[in-house]
């Protein structure tokens, strides 16, 4: 399905400027300047779509609503059934319990079990059915002789408007170079120029090319490695067993976690001296009701085990909307359009083809110009099924660096579209921002270590490294950069630790909490697992039926 | 309204859906089959065909929109051979991949690996390039390959063409690419300590300072 004719019109235009727009510069918005467009456009500041915490350990603080009903949830166990199990016959008896296998997982295995602790790797779909496979623009790292660690630190603060927390931020940047090293060394092939140096490109926010790629299929390239080493190297892993409830120590410590096999019900307990927790993000809760990026596990159950042992979340006020994601056609409607596209040349255009921001402003600001010029001044193209969109001017970029530069660069890109036979080196693609990332998560340090005893986390589940707004190339690295660090810092704390009796009190506990609050019979049951994509229209069951499902499968409020 | 036939039976979807969107459509909870939802992950590679003509067609069921009389199923991830290795005591060559993944010699060219691949790779191709021990070519060839798992499905002989094309490209990319020595040159600074004091200063600055700072940063143009 090429695009319908009447959108035809406004492609002509795209066209007609393009030979103008060949040295069109549009200015960047100064930081100071940003609030205006992003208070009135970004979805972070619609007051409507959030509401305060009424318990748990960030009472009283504001968060999506999606989120919050989460966040409040009912357990999913009865602790009475499953106590006396315990402490007899656990299913798994292991050092460091990794909870999530994308990029952060695997990277958190692989150095545990180098640390020579004995490793458990459990995960919810297959390993490496994450949000880290579908990752394109790639990662940063000051590795540029022009380039330097502290311009990285400047641009990720800036980014964030100062939100970050600095020593993160430092760990970050300065771990940057030897995690592509490491990466390399475990097989992955980076983009390089002849002689074997790094070809770097240049994303929004970055005043010095900076991000590491692998074409457009960055992620696929480093989990199919990351994964193949986790198998080559027989780390223990489960897959389709995802983590449902943490288990603590009468010392307070995290000693472990519920695992429920998906497909039988059957639940499966792990003892384990030190809880690894990588479980991504957010996308699939679609918040406010915008499609995702994100792969079809993510719906933010990490925040919900570590809030349950209470583990205190930051910045759980803002979410990244990516601004580029296909409006167009409807299969594959939220699906990213790298940033490398913008940063190789692509222009944002309107209905009648003219640049309204600059294509590489921060993705807050760009998304918020973006709703603006659709929704406020009316200059979005809109589709078939009332969807609306703008241009992404992907031809332009052969323009600039030559034939072949966009189906080279953008192979998936070009497949992706290409299967609805829109031929994106000719075409523009149309596109409007998705949800695509949880700038905050859980509190952390920067050795990957939590305030609760035995806790740790890593990669998008965690937050303080993006503040309120994240640069992209930024959480990639993050991902290996605390996976790395949270890996070693498990397996030399399960090496100290002496672990207490197990208990699941903390879930009881929860769940008298609920009930004083008066919210046990409203919110749903977490962590939700599964988004509910299975249309169920039928109503025909007698009340005794619903009142008789499992809990998770009533829906409420 | 299309009809389609999920595992036989018949049911009757909307137009514009992939198959993973109308087997949802039709009630279905996805738990296998799976993942990224964008052509990425190859969780859900799949096969069909069509009530009136029973050639086997595959596809990625995230990507491939249903059509009129289209017969649907779900293919559970394949087994598939995958030795542990350490690719730090290998070396870049044919015998390598050969010591590793014997039956690659059984290959017998009848490229169903090609036919079934919803990336269209030519997987037989570069089955051909792996065991001339043309590691380089195999990586080039197969660097878009998304592991879905359809080739090692329709391959006759039991080869895994995805897992060994994919130890031929952590071979090249550990071992035949050039290294970056700016790469190597950056990590020893950072190791000696040499943007600490740079970055100390940052970390010491007032919010104001800071931002005036990053307003005034240069920004390089290529
Ligand atoms: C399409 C796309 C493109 C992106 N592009 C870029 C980019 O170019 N640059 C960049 O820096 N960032 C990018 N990002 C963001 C980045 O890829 C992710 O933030 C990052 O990969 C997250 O890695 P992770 O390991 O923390 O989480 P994930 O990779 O999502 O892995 C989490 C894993 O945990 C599992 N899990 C979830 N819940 C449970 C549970 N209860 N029990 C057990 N397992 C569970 C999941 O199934 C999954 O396997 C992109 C993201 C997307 C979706
Ligand atoms: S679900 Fe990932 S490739 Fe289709």
């Amino acid at each position: 399905m090429p695009y319908p004719s009447y959108m035809e019109e406004s492609i002509r235009k795209v066209e007609a400027t393009r030979e103008r727009r060949l040295k069109e510069e549009l200015p960047r918005i100064p930081v100071g300047e940003r609030m205006p467009v992003l208070k009135a456009f970004h979805p972070d500041f619609i007051k409507a779509c959030m509401r305060e915490l009424l318990v748990g350990p960030n009472k009283g603080e504001r968060t999506p609503n999606e989120l919050a009903d989460l966040l409040e949830g009912n357990s999913r166990i009865d602790p009475d059934k499953i106590d006396p199990e315990l402490n007899s016959g656990v299913d798994y008896d292991v050092d460091v319990l990794v909870i999530g296998a994308g990029g952060a997982g695997a990277s958190a295995a692989l150095i545990a079990q180098e640390t020579g602790a004995d490793v458990l790797l459990v995960t919810k779909l297959r390993l490496g059915d994450a949000n880290t496979v579908g990752f394109q623009g790639g990662t940063q790292a000051a590795d540029r002789p022009d380039d330097s660690p502290a311009l990285h630190y400047l641009d990720t603060m800036g980014g964030a408007r100062f939100t970050n927390d600095p020593k993160l931020v430092e760990a970050l940047v300065k771990d940057a170079p030897s995690v592509i090293k490491w990466l390399e060394s475990l097989g992955v092939i980076w983009d390089k120029k002849p002689d074997g140096s790094m070809a770097e490109v240049a994303l929004a926010g970055e005043c010095v090319p900076r991000c590491h790629c692998c074409r457009d299929y960055t992620g696929l390239e480093v989990m199919r490695v990351l994964r193949d080493e986790v198998k080559s190297r027989d780390i223990n892993y489960v897959e389709f067993a995802p983590a449902i409830e943490l288990i603590m120590d009468e010392k307070g410590q995290v000693a472990g976690a519920v695992l429920v096999n998906l497909e039988t019900n059957e639940p499966l307990l792990v003892r384990a001296k030190a809880v690894v927790t990588a479980t991504g993000g957010i996308g699939r809760l679609h918040i406010q009701g915008f499609p995702t990026t994100n792969h079809y596990g993510a719906t933010a159950d990490g925040l919900v085990l570590a809030y349950r042992v209470g583990c205190p979340i930051v910045d759980l006020d803002t979410m990244q909307y990516h601004p580029t994601c296909a409006a167009y056609p409807l299969a594959i409607l939220g699906l990213l359009v790298t940033e490398k596209t913008r940063g190789l040349g692509a222009q944002v255009l309107n209905i009648d083809g003219e640049q309204f921001a600059h294509p590489l402003e921060p993705r807050d600001v760009l998304a918020a110009c973006i709703i603006r010029e659709c929704k406020e001044r009316g200059k979005g193209i809109a589709t078939p099924t009332g969807q609306v969109g703008v241009w992404l001017d992907s031809p332009r970029i052969d323009m600039i660096h030559g034939e072949g530069t966009v189906a080279q660069n953008l192979p998936a890109m070009v497949r992706q579209f290409g299967r609805f036979n829109i031929d994106i080196t000719k075409e523009p693609m149309l596109i409007y921002p998705a949800l695509h990332y949880q700038n905050g998560g859980i509190k952390f340090s920067p050795d990957g270590s939590t305030p609760i005893p035995g806790l740790f986390a890593c990669g998008e589940v965690e937050g303080g490294v993006h503040g309120k707004n994240r640069l992209g190339g930024n959480s990639t690295l993050d991902l290996f950069v605390f996976g790395r660090r949270a890996g070693r810092t498990a397996a030399k704390y399960a090496k100290g630790v002496k672990p207490g009796k197990l208990t699941l009190d903390h879930v009881r506990q929860w769940q008298r909490e609920l009930k004083e609050a008066g919210l046990a019979e409203v919110r749903p049951i977490s962590p939700k697992l599964l988004p509910d994509y299975a249309r169920q229209p039928y109503d025909y069951l007698a009340d005794y039926v619903t009142e008789r499902l499992q809990p998770g499968q009533i829906k409420v409020a | 309204m299309l009809d389609i036939y999920i595992m036989g039976k018949r049911y009757q979807v909307p137009e514009g859906l992939t198959i993973q969107a109308a087997m949802e459509y039709c009630g279905y909870r996805l738990i296998r089959g799976c993942g990224c939802r964008a052509a990425f992950c190859g969780a859900c590679g799949t096969v069909y065909n069509f009530k009136n003509d029973p050639t086997l067609r595959y596809a990625l069921a995230c990507q491939k929109l249903v059509e009129q009389d289209m017969y649907l199923t779900q293919i559970p991830f394949f087994p598939a051979a995958k030795p542990s290795y350490d690719l730090e005591k290998m070396e870049p060559t044919g015998e390598q991949i050969l010591k590793i993944y014997p039956e690659l010699l059984t290959c017998f060219g009848c490229n169903n690996c090609t036919k079934s691949c919803p990336q269209d790779l030519e997987v037989m191709w570069y089955m051909s390039d792996a065991l001339r021990g043309d590691i380089k070519e195999v990586a080039i060839k197969s660097f878009d390959c998304i592991m879905c798992g359809l080739c090692a499905a329709r391959c006759p002989q039991g080869l895994v063409p995805y897992n060994i094309a994919l130890l031929c490209r952590r071979l090249y990319g550990r071992y035949v690419t050039p290294r970056s020595k700016h790469l190597d040159d950056r990590i020893a600074e950072i190791e000696e300590g040499k943007f600490d004091a740079e970055i100390k200063e940052l970390q010491n600055m007032s919010l104001e300072e800071l931002r005036q700072r990053f307003d005034k940063r240069k920004i390089l143009k290529e």
